[in-house]
């Protein structure tokens, strides 16, 4: 038994066993931080890479994060209690407009890989409600998606609010339509091609 | 099968520059190969430039039928672009789209009411997107209620189910094509468009998973499709599968997709 059998689990979206290899870890006493970095996320860091790389592929990395997901579970109401934190808390949501949440998903899944709280808006998300959401929740990084050439002015609106609203929380967008130069003309914090790299930015963010 | 040509788009970056530049030669040169490889409308899309959009989907309208006899597929959410296009456009337009959207409805359904354009009508509330087959079928009752209300026959009704990627739910294949057979047997006269690549999202190899989902769609009773008409092998699919879907008397359609050389094994 070891902490790279936990690794190994989530790299081999192996989702039956991941809940008794993480329990087992704990109860031969191993620090939760250590099972949650070194099992869990760095696990998922090396899924990324692999997806990023074209080596694995959209439904892999769900699987792959399900499995993560799994695993925290158990850490979860373990870690409040030892002190450890999460890496920040991200605010993710898509637009005003634009119902596509797939994508949204998929960056969602994967900054929770990545050791972030997540709170997920959903779709058509009015500006309002995500400084209200970064507000609540002391966000560190607002994460918005849209899909639609038509919905991508509700980024600038919406990042608009946060300024005004007087947040220094940092913004990350993304999307197919959406660009790094339409990125930095809004005024966004950063960009990301794909759900990996949004983990990777979100790091960078935050610290 | 009809196919209307997506490749007018400004989101494609060699059209967006052309669009920018004023470049005529470029958007004729492509309507004029989408035309010739069998599509049945030519679609254009200006969406990336807002603000100018009915500027530009006027120009795009104008310049792509000038090469063409072919009619256009209007390609946006907003009433003033495609009005714009429509003071310039030649023969029976379609307009893509319409859905039930509440604030896209409420924009496009008079532009629609009572014209003989056909109509792109794609399954998606404000509830969301659809997923199973029962989604799909409630929205395009609505949407097909909604428009014939309206003096919208539903032979000009093109209905998009929305096809969604399959890589991240192994049913949402499954459910598509189930949509399709269900919304036809309910509306027999009605037709199907749709584009198809999002199927394939996020896996290796998408053209050949696109093919072959294309060929399961036919087969269900799909017959409109927005795609590259240029692309050959996803052409002679369709031929293959029309004929194996029982809709080519004699696989005339076939045979000759064959001499074209879209026909490749």
């Amino acid at each position: 038994m070891s902490i790279k059998e936990v690794y190994q689990a989530v790299v081999d979206f192996n989702e039956d066993d991941i809940t008794d290899l993480v329990e087992k870890e704990l109860e031969k006493g191993t620090d939760i931080q250590k099972v949650l970095q070194e099992g869990l996320i760095s696990a998922m860091d090396y899924v990324g890479k692999q997806f990023s790389e074209g080596e694995l592929f959209v439904p892999e990395m769900l699987m792959a994060a399900q499995t993560m997901k799994k695993g925290l579970e158990i850490l979860k109401p373990k870690l409040g209690t030892s002190g450890g934190s999460s890496a920040g808390t991200i605010i993710i949501g898509t637009v005003k407009g634009d119902l596509h949440d797939i994508g949204k998903n998929l960056v969602g899944m994967m900054l929770e890989g990545g050791g972030f709280e997540i709170v997920d808006l959903g779709v058509d998300v009015e500006p309002k409600a995500f400084v209200e959401a970064a507000k609540t929740n002391k966000a560190k990084i607002v994460g918005l998606s849209a899909l639609l050439t038509t919905t991508m002015p509700a980024m600038e609106e919406t990042i608009k609010a946060l300024k005004e609203a007087g947040l220094s929380v940092k913004t990350m967008v993304g999307g197919a339509p959406v660009t790094k130069a339409f990125a930095d003309k809004i005024g966004a914090t950063g960009y990301s091609e794909d759900a990996p790299g949004a983990v990777e930015l979100a790091r960078k963010l935050a610290s | 099968m009809i196919i209307v040509g997506e490749l007018i788009n400004a989101s494609r970056k060699a059209v967006g520059q052309a669009i920018e530049n004023g470049d005529a030669e470029y958007i004729k040169s492509v309507a004029a190969d989408e035309d010739k490889a069998g599509a049945n409308y030519i679609d254009v899309n200006a969406g990336i430039f807002v603000g100018k959009e009915p500027e530009y989907l006027k120009w795009l309208t104008l310049t792509a039928q000038s090469v063409t006899e072919k009619p256009c597929a209007l390609d946006s959410p907003d009433p003033k672009a495609i009005e714009a296009a429509l003071n310039v456009h030649k023969g029976t337009p379609m307009i893509n789209s319409i859905s039930l959207e509440k604030e896209r409805w409420d924009k496009l359904l008079p532009v629609v009411a009572g014209t003989d354009f056909k109509v792109v009508a794609l399954c998606m509330s404000d509830e969301g997107m659809p997923t199973t087959k029962e989604d799909r079928l409630a929205i395009a009752d609505k949407l097909v209620e909604g428009l014939t209300a309206k003096n919208v026959p539903v032979e000009n009704i093109y209905v998009d189910p929305l096809v969604q990627p399959l890589g991240t739910n192994h049913k949402f294949g499954l459910e598509f094509i189930n949509s399709v057979a269900a919304i036809k047997e309910k509306f027999p006269s009605i037709h199907f468009m749709c584009g198809l690549s999002n199927i394939s999202y996020g896996l290796p190899e998408r053209k050949f998973l696109n093919r072959i989902f294309l060929a399961q769609a036919v087969y269900a009773g799909l017959d409109g499709a927005i795609i590259n008409p240029l692309d050959k092998p996803m052409m002679g699919t369709i031929a293959a599968a029309e004929a194996l879907a029982g809709r080519d008397r004699s696989c005339i359609k076939y045979l000759k997709a064959y001499r074209a050389h879209l026909v490749v094994s």
